[in-house]
């Protein structure tokens, strides 16, 4: 069986005498696409900051590609694959959209794919196409659309070349047809063959999305499969409507 | 421009402008431009860390004043001479500078200022107490009887120095800015977990940066000893150089080198002519006045200002 | 140099005399930077402006230098309601607190200096009280009215915010802005409003303490930039925004300089309040207690 692209075993996470996460396990394959779900405060981007390396699990342990990643820097993640989009959009406020680009091109490629320096303009150029702001290619990221920032967000951790990408609800607050166009974007990334952990409250999408879907409950992880078996699971439902 | 070409135009300017001077009889104009010249030095290098990377500095004092007793030590131990001593200087300040990087940045900007203000203090305080360099009572530094280049006075060679030394920190600012390192402190300046999170080392580029800077502005300090041939505590670790070296890259624009450039000349030469008819005390009261009125009112100085007058007319 | 009993107590009386007041130095910066993560570096200028408001009157009319601080203390008040409002429009808002909020606090910091050596000089100012040459004297050990009263006053002012934080509905207002300003929001309080009037009495402290200075020392424009790691190195001792941890680390920090002080000489005593606040960094950021 191949190996799993990012094992998470038994990850704790406690923030003084609060416990964030408990004892959490969950494994993504490669080119897999996952939805994790949960109610506000479940954990979910403790999780995610976890497994991007911005705050340190107490307990337990995370590989990526068979490394145990413990220790590392957030940004020596990212060089090896492992990319992740904020929940609020956090642009190089004093650059344009393809400088914001061009930071990841510079600094998370790795060895063997770095780029020229004459090619950096290009490919930022090709990924902002794919992601549909080519034509704000040179206007300040500052000043963007809610909808054109969470693309900014997805395009940088795209320029990462990760082989996993973590989308932190970046579809939250947006409207039908935005939600389809990060949709389409996310999806595109499956034509790569990179894994997609979709962090989202907007069921449709993550129903449309997501090949398996993980829930976690107050820092637990109760329900972990096919979509539409764990959407009828009584305990899921329960969480989310309450008793 | 390139980086080489622009460094060889700014040697080129340099002296050019140490070469046409010396026509000037007035030797008031020399101490005046040296001070100047310091400024431009000072805040350049200030900027490195502050408007390039987004994080303060307040104890300018301190690395000026290690450049500064640096070079009077090599001079009391080796009577080394004085680019023996500039590049001693350089080096201690850029290294203080690492030293406190590594024990600060880890943590958030707003430890690492106050440090460096708290250094300040304590620095002054074992200068005054260290016998060897001249405590309280002050060192004197013997200005060579020759003066290479068949200058008239010393002053006319510590000018010249300070003019080279200038176009140095001019071209190290903007080698910078202009390379990947510099987007990264960008990065980091913007949004620093976000620049971590895309693969920037913030921590090694932030402690390269402070050990620029604080090399810079100590490299500002070594010929300090030499422009009145003697040095003394307060004056080498002057409220001046700490409110100067925010308030001129702040006014002029801290985005780019330029803008320290632009702020220290306008605002030095203010001082300078200032100085003349008020005391210092009410000059420094102007200088601190204009830095609150520009980082409330206009924080993106004079550079912020023709960047928005440029974008204006290009509609 | 002989150790003797009577050495060793009076550095630890000296010491913790010396806490006391401390804590009422930088109960204010709890506030303000532990609390509302405002970086009020200019704190120390409103103390040094509180000791000389305190020498003016004393010097003129003769009143007990720390009566007339707490009835100038209003006056603090405001100047901080107002300091808070401009850092608010122009920093807090625009989210630009980092690099520029640090500036301009820098320049109030300056401003405040160099205007007090325009109109008073770099002269050392002194008050006159009537406890000020008293000292008691109990088993060897000496109890120096000059740090006495101070340090009681002291106790009462830093209890007395500790129970106005606890105990008022607005003191836990305060309390809520420092973790959860929606909740805040959600329950109908302006948080920008309970955040400006927790700053003004942050300063309003410093006004205060700047009394209990003069009556310690002697107070000159620059001593105020001496204290800045002073004030810090207590609030992140005692684990940034507790009252009682900023008590903790008050008295050991007082502890700290009083014995260097005896030990090695009252010169170095600014080097061990860096040297504390850059070890606690180092190695227990979160404080003594610990969060």
């Amino acid at each position: 069986m191949a190996a799993a692209l990012l094992e998470v075993e038994g990850v704790t996470k406690r923030f003084g005498g609060f416990t964030a996460l408990e004892s959490v396990d969950f494994v993504v394959q490669p080119g897999e696409r996952v939805g994790l779900i949960g109610p506000n405060g479940s954990g979910k981007s403790t999780l995610v900051n976890c497994i991007a390396g911005t705050l340190r699990n107490e307990e337990g342990s995370i590989r990526f590609e068979g490394q145990d990643i413990r220790g590392h820097a957030a940004h020596r993640r990212i060089r090896m694959g492992l990319a992740r989009s904020f929940q609020i959009p956090k642009p190089f406020a004093s650059m344009s959209v393809l400088d914001n680009l061009r930071v990841p091109l510079l600094y998370a490629a790795r060895k063997h794919e770095k780029l020229a320096a004459g090619r950096i303009v290009e490919e930022a150029m090709r990924i902002l196409g794919e992601v549909g702001l080519a034509g704000r290619a040179h206007a300040m990221s500052g000043g963007l659309t809610q909808v054109d920032m969470r693309k900014l967000e997805l395009a940088r951790a795209m320029a990462a070349k990760p082989k996993l990408l973590i989308s932190d609800e970046a579809m939250a607050g947006l409207s039908a047809s935005e939600v389809d166009d990060i949709l389409a974007l996310l999806f595109g990334l499956k034509d790569q063959g990179v894994a997609v952990i979709m962090i989202e409250h907007v069921m449709r999408a993550v129903m449309k999305f997501s090949e398996r879907i993980a829930v976690l409950v107050a820092g637990r992880k109760i329900a972990d499969g096919d979509p539409q078996v764990v959407v009828g699971n009584a305990d899921v439902i329960k969480a989310y409507l309450g008793e | 421009m390139s980086n080489k070409v622009f460094a060889a135009a700014a040697l080129a300017v340099a002296l050019a402008l140490a070469a046409v001077t010396q026509l000037i009889p007035n030797d008031y104009f020399f101490t005046a431009a040296y001070t100047v010249l310091l400024f431009v030095i000072l805040a350049t290098a200030w900027n490195i860390l502050g408007g390039y990377t987004g994080y303060v500095n307040f104890g300018s004092a301190a690395f000026f004043a290690i450049g500064a007793y640096t070079t009077v030590f090599f001079y009391n131990a080796f009577k080394a001479p004085l680019p023996v001593g500039i590049v001693a200087g350089t080096l201690v300040a850029g290294l203080a500078g690492l030293g406190l990087g590594y024990l600060t940045l880890r943590l958030r900007g707003v430890f690492f200022a106050i440090a460096s203000l708290a250094l300040a203090v304590v620095l002054y305080i074992f200068v005054v107490n260290w016998d060897y360099v001249g405590g309280a009572r002050g060192a004197y530094v013997l200005q060579p009887r020759e003066i290479p280049f068949g200058l008239p006075r010393y002053i006319h060679l510590i000018y010249a120095v300070q003019l080279v030394m200038a176009a140095i920190a001019l071209v190290v600012a903007r080698a910078i800015e202009h390379s990947t390192l510099g987007r990264g402190l960008a990065a980091i300046r913007d949004d620093e977990l976000a620049a971590e999170c895309s693969g920037v080392p913030t921590l090694k580029l932030k402690i390269f940066s402070t050990m620029v800077s604080c090399a810079l502005m100590g490299m500002a300090g070594t010929t300090f000893p030499y422009y009145l041939s003697y040095i003394e505590p307060s004056s080498a670790f002057s409220l001046s150089y700490a409110v100067n070296s925010i308030a001129m890259p702040l006014i002029g624009g801290m985005m780019s080198w330029m803008g320290p450039l632009i702020g220290a000349v306008l605002l030095g030469s203010v001082q300078q002519l200032v100085q003349v008819t008020v005391s210092s005390a009410w000059n420094l009261l102007i200088v601190g006045v204009l830095l609150v009125l520009f980082v409330t009112l206009a924080p993106n100085g004079i550079m912020g200002w023709v960047d928005a007058w440029r974008r204006r007319k290009g509609r | 140099m002989e150790v003797s009993w009577a050495l060793l107590a009076n550095a630890v009386i000296a010491g913790l005399l010396l806490g006391g007041f401390y804590a009422a130095m930088s109960v204010g910066i709890s506030i303000s930077f532990g609390m509302l993560d405002v970086v009020n570096i200019a704190h120390p200028a409103f103390i040094i402006l509180g000791s000389y408001i305190a020498y003016i009157v004393n010097d003129r009319f003769g009143y007990d230098p720390i009566v007339v601080s707490v009835a100038a203390s209003p006056l603090f008040f405001l100047l901080g309601m107002v300091l808070y409002r401009i850092y608010y429009i122009c920093f807090e808002r625009r989210g630009q607190e980092s690099l520029r909020g640090l500036a301009f606090f820098f320049g109030i910091l300056f401003i405040t200096e160099v205007a007090l050596v325009l109109i008073f000089g770099v002269d050392y100012r002194m008050v006159s009280t009537l406890y000020g040459d008293v000292t008691w004297r109990a088993g060897g050990v000496d109890f120096p009215m000059r740090l006495v009263v101070p340090f009681l006053v002291s106790m009462v002012m830093v209890v007395g915010v500790q129970l106005f934080l606890t105990r008022t509905f607005f003191g836990r207002a305060v309390l809520a802005v420092a973790q959860d300003q929606l909740a805040l929001r959600l329950m109908g309080v302006n948080p920008v409003r309970v955040k400006e009037l927790a700053f003004a009495l942050s300063i309003a402290t410093a006004g205060v303490a700047g009394a209990f200075l003069i009556v310690i020392q002697p107070v000159q424009p620059a001593i105020g930039r001496e204290f800045i790691g002073l004030v810090f190195a207590v609030c992140v001792l005692g684990g940034m925004g507790s009252i009682l941890g900023t008590l903790l680390g008050a008295f050991v920090l007082g502890l700290a300089e009083s014995f260097t002080s005896t030990f090695f000489g009252p010169s170095w005593a600014p080097a061990v309040s860096f040297g504390l606040l850059l070890a606690t960094l180092a190695f227990r950021p979160s404080g003594i207690l610990g969060r």
